[in-house]
Order: C-alpha cells, then sequence, then structure tokens
C-alpha cells in the first residue's frame, strides 16, 4: 500500500473514534432537551409535586440537592483542604504519607453505591443522625474528599518553590508561609477542584439512597435532621418505581440535573481558564 | 553590635549532604560593614556556606553541620536558636529576582506583616525608606500597587533587597544577586552595594572574579568544600599566598 493510502486510512479511523467518542454526548444531550423541554416551566421547577408526583413540579428535590452538595462541600472542603496542606507542605515523604497518599487514591475508586452503604452505617445507625441531609451530606463529603484533596494538593504542588524559601528567609514560619504566601496562590486550583466536587456530588444517586433521600416528600425540610428529595433519586423513581408519568415529566427532571451538572462544570472550567490568565510565574 | 568588630564567624565549621561533605572545617571572620564575597568554582561550597548563616541549609533534608557559627558572638547552630528571629536579623537575596506576585507595596510590608513589626500607620514611610535605599523610590513612587512582576529584572532584585530592609537585618546575604542581570544592571547592583555597606555586612556568593573585585573589601577563596584562603580583597587579586588561589584568579580553572 502507498504511504498516501495507509496516511488516509489512519486518519480517518483515528476520525472515527473521536467521533464516536463525541457522538453519544451530543445524541444523550439532543435526546433528553427533545423529550424533556416541554416540561420545563416555572412551575415545574418551583413547586411542590402533586397526585404522586404525577403533576405538580420538582422544586424539593432541586432545593434538596442543593442543600445535600452544599453540606458535602462544607464538610469536605476544609477537611480536604487542610489534610493536602499537611500532605504538601509538612509531612515528609515517610511511609505514613505514602500510606495516606495510597488510602487516597484507592478512596477514589470505590464505587459509589459502598459509600451509600458506609454512610447508612455510620451516619444513620451508628452516630444516629437517621435518614438526614445530615447523613447525606457527610456521605457525599467523604465521597468527593479524593478529588478535593487530589486537586488542593496539585495547587499547591504548582505554586512555585521559591515563594516558600523567599518567605521563610525573610523570618516567616512554616505555617505563615502556608498561610501568605502559598494558599492564596493555590486557591484557583483549589476551587476548581471544589466545583467538580460539587458536580459529583449533584449527580450520584448511590450515597443518597440509604442516608437521605426521601420517595416522596412534598414539602420542604425544616432542618438538617429531616430528609428530603434529592434530583437524582426522583429521576430513578419517577423512571422505574411509578407508573403513569408523563415522558416530559421524567425527561425535563434529567434535564435539570444535567443542566446544574453541567452548569457547575461549566464554572469550573472558566474559573480555571481565568485564574490561568492571570497567573504570571 | 560586637566589640570585636567581626559579624559572623565560623570555627570548624563542617556540613554535610548525607555522606557528601559539602564544607569542610571552614574557618572564617566576617567583619562589620564591609563587603565580604566568597568565589570559587561552581560546586565549591560557597552557596552552602552562606546558607549556613541564616539557616536555610535547614530545609534540605538529610543535612548535618558541626562547628560553631557565632553571629554577633552568638551561636546560631546552638539548639533551641530562634531561626525566625535569626532571619530577621540576616536577610537574604537570591540569584534570580524572585518578588511575590503582590503589588510592589505588599512586597515590602511582607516581612512587617510576618513579624508585627511596625502600626499599619507606620507602613508608608517604611516603604519609602525601603525603596529609597535601594534607589527605586523616584522611580516607583506612583507605582506603588502595581504588580512587582511587570518591573524589569533590575529593579525587581532591587526590590528584593528593599523587601528584607524593614525587618532592620544586620547582615545581608547575597547569593549571586547579579547573575540573572545585565552588565549595567550588575554594576547599579554594585554600586548599591557599596552604598548599604556603611549601615549592614553584607556578604555576597559571587561566580564573576572581576564582580568580586570591584564591589568587595574582602574576598575568601573556596574550593572543594575548603576555605583556601581569605583576606583583603586587593592582596587576593594581586598577591594570593595559596598557588590554588592563584590559578583560580588567572583563569586556569574554572
Amino acid at each position: 500500500m502507498s504511504p498516501r493510502l495507509t496516511q488516509k486510512i489512519a486518519f480517518t479511523v483515528l476520525f472515527l473514534a473521536t467521533l464516536l467518542v463525541v457522538l453519544p454526548v451530543a445524541v444523550i444531550l439532543a435526546i433528553i432537551v427533545a423529550k424533556g423541554a416541554s416540561a420545563i416551566s416555572w412551575e415545574f421547577l418551583f413547586s411542590m409535586p402533586r397526585d404522586g408526583m404525577t403533576a405538580g413540579g420538582i422544586f424539593p428535590a432541586i432545593l434538596g440537592t442543593l442543600y445535600l452538595v452544599l453540606g458535602a462541600v462544607l464538610f469536605a472542603v476544609p477537611l480536604g483542604v487542610l489534610a493536602a496542606v499537611y500532605l504538601v507542605e509538612y509531612s515528609s515523604d515517610n511511609r505514613f504519607s505514602r500510606l495516606v497518599k495510597l488510602a487516597i487514591v484507592n478512596l477514589a475508586g470505590v464505587p459509589s453505591v459502598v459509600y451509600g452503604l458506609f454512610g447508612l452505617g455510620i451516619f444513620v445507625t451508628f452516630f444516629r443522625f437517621g435518614a438526614s441531609i445530615l447523613s447525606g451530606s457527610l456521605t457525599l463529603g467523604i465521597m468527593i474528599l479524593p478529588v478535593i484533596i487530589t486537586s488542593a494538593r496539585e495547587a499547591l504542588e504548582s505554586v512555585p518553590r521559591h515563594f516558600r524559601t523567599v518567605s521563610l528567609s525573610l523570618g516567616a514560619s512554616r505555617w505563615q508561609t502556608v498561610r501568605h504566601s502559598v494558599l492564596p496562590h493555590a486557591l484557583p486550583g483549589i476551587l476548581t477542584g471544589m466545583i467538580l466536587g460539587l458536580g459529583r456530588a449533584a449527580g450520584e444517586t448511590a450515597p443518597i439512597l440509604f442516608t437521605v433521600a426521601a420517595f416522596y416528600l412534598p414539602r420542604l425540610p425544616q432542618s438538617v435532621f429531616d430528609q428530603t428529595m434529592a434530583l437524582p433519586y426522583h429521576l430513578y423513581v419517577i423512571s422505574t418505581q411509578v407508573p403513569g408519568i408523563a415522558e416530559n415529566v421524567r425527561y425535563g427532571t434529567a434535564l435539570v440535573l444535567l443542566a446544574l451538572v453541567l452548569l457547575l462544570n461549566l464554572a469550573a472550567i472558566v474559573l480555571r481558564y481565568r485564574f490561568r490568565k492571570r497567573k504570571k510565574w | 553590635m560586637s566589640m570585636s568588630g567581626i559579624s559572623i564567624e565560623t570555627k570548624s565549621l563542617d556540613l554535610f549532604y548525607g555522606d557528601f561533605q559539602a564544607l569542610i572545617a571552614v574557618d572564617l571572620r566576617v567583619p562589620e560593614r564591609e563587603v565580604t564575597a566568597l568565589i570559587g568554582p561552581s560546586g565549591c561550597g560557597k552557596s552552602t556556606l552562606l546558607r549556613v548563616f541564616n539557616r536555610m541549609n535547614d530545609l534540605i533534608e538529610g543535612v548535618r553541620v558541626a562547628g560553631r557559627v557565632l553571629i554577633d558572638g552568638e551561636d546560631i547552630l546552638a539548639p533551641g536558636t530562634d531561626l525566625l528571629r535569626l532571619r530577621e536579623k540576616v536577610g537574604m537575596v537570591f540569584q534570580r529576582p524572585n518578588p511575590f506576585p503582590l503589588s510592589v507595596y505588599e512586597n515590602i510590608t511582607f516581612g512587617l506583616a510576618v513579624h508585627s513589626l511596625a502600626r499599619r500607620a507606620e507602613y508608608d514611610r517604611i516603604v519609602e525608606e525601603a525603596l529609597r535605599a535601594v534607589l527605586l523610590w523616584d522611580d516607583l513612587k506612583d507605582k506603588l500597587q502595581r504588580s512587582a512582576l511587570g518591573l524589569s529584572l533590575e529593579q525587581q532584585q532591587r526590590l528584593c533587597i528593599a523587601r528584607v530592609l524593614p525587618l532592620k537585618p544586620r547582615i545581608l546575604l547575597m547569593d549571586e544577586p547579579c547573575s540573572a542581570l545585565d552588565p549595567i544592571a550588575t554594576l547599579h547592583i554594585e554600586e548599591l552595594m557599596r552604598q548599604l555597606k556603611s549601615d549592614y555586612t553584607i556578604v555576597i556568593v559571587t561566580h564573576n572574579m572581576q564582580q568580586a573585585a570591584r564591589a568587595s573589601d574582602r574576598t575568601g577563596f573556596m574550593y572543594l568544600g575548603r576555605l583556601v584562603e581569605f583576606g583583603e580583597t586587593a592582596q587576593i587579586f594581586t598577591r594570593p599566598r595559596q598557588e590554588l588561589t592563584e590559578q583560580y584568579i588567572s583563569g586556569r580553572f574554572g
């Protein structure tokens, strides 16, 4: 075969492979928008479900998901960032820190349903938080910890060494150096990780299944010890557990969830892009 | 101020990086308010010696030090030495200009904030003094809030010198401070060192022998971890006592 022909074949195969990767995303989006857009209305977004979820809106599920995500982030970001600071700035490369790093990598690979069972065992049963926003947030928080820690570590490690050297040479303590010369410059990366974690927490079903999600609860939660509806679980329920739900309501719910997650990811990308442009070292 | 007029004194100083001995029995007496240059080929230990004086070597894992280093009569290798106070007293300027990615103003007040040395009301005055001392005030007085990274390299390096001054150090350590600068800027920094030495003891590491000859009062020649010869700069460059020194300054190795 002539080189020109093999080149053409290679190019075609590579291009088709790329197309195959993008195609499903486009198709999923197109189907969900086509079938769900008609359901989206002010009432759908901001009112309670009625008549066994066959009518009314999905407001409690949207709000519940927002609560859960917020709770997860409030728990996971401080903990994760502090752990990352310890790993990058304080610990030397010894057996303990290697073990911790290994644990974090493994934590990222644990299936989300296992987090759900873990949350059920620890928060719901052992700490007696019951099925509640608190239990669900903590479970989601633990699930996104690896994302937060890993991105925070990368952000800290990308701060040039000499910021630390100079700060220490000016007589700053280790902590002052971290606080004033390292953390501020790592903030963009940390924020990006936080938002990615947020998107992941918003979309997961399994971790909230046993820890918080209510099947049908047409009122808003009053405290962190209340159960709440949540978008991913609600979608599962109306798609498979309750007969007679209009198709556009199901797809409309999926559309809302998808939009929420995509919006969060988009925010992360925009943030990262803007900070990267401002970075000068 | 020490009575002897000696600012830094090392006594049989040894330093090891793991198994490698980087400094061997160094005895050095750095006089106050003079410029002392340390010269020698790459890897001779001159930068390592400089970093002993503010204990920046502590940051490297596996460093061991033996012997004594007296600064104003106090042994800074003694256990319990307050490193934060030591580094307040012994400022350092690095090879590459490395201002923080902050404004000119914030770069200078960094040390003040860290040590809570002054009230905010005094900051303006202190910033002006520091910038005047490094002859940057006229150029930068209207650009204090600009990012320091927008300055020329020479201005950045001057700013890095200015950055240590608010701590009122007694000693300035300069680790090849001109190696990233062009020849004109280099001369300017050397001129600045001559002015600063009326207030500060300056120790400069340089691989540039002309610079040592021009800018320093005393010169130490180091080779393979040893201080081979130390004396007045004029003597070292015109009548070196050691064969090795003579070979190095005449360019036969290095």
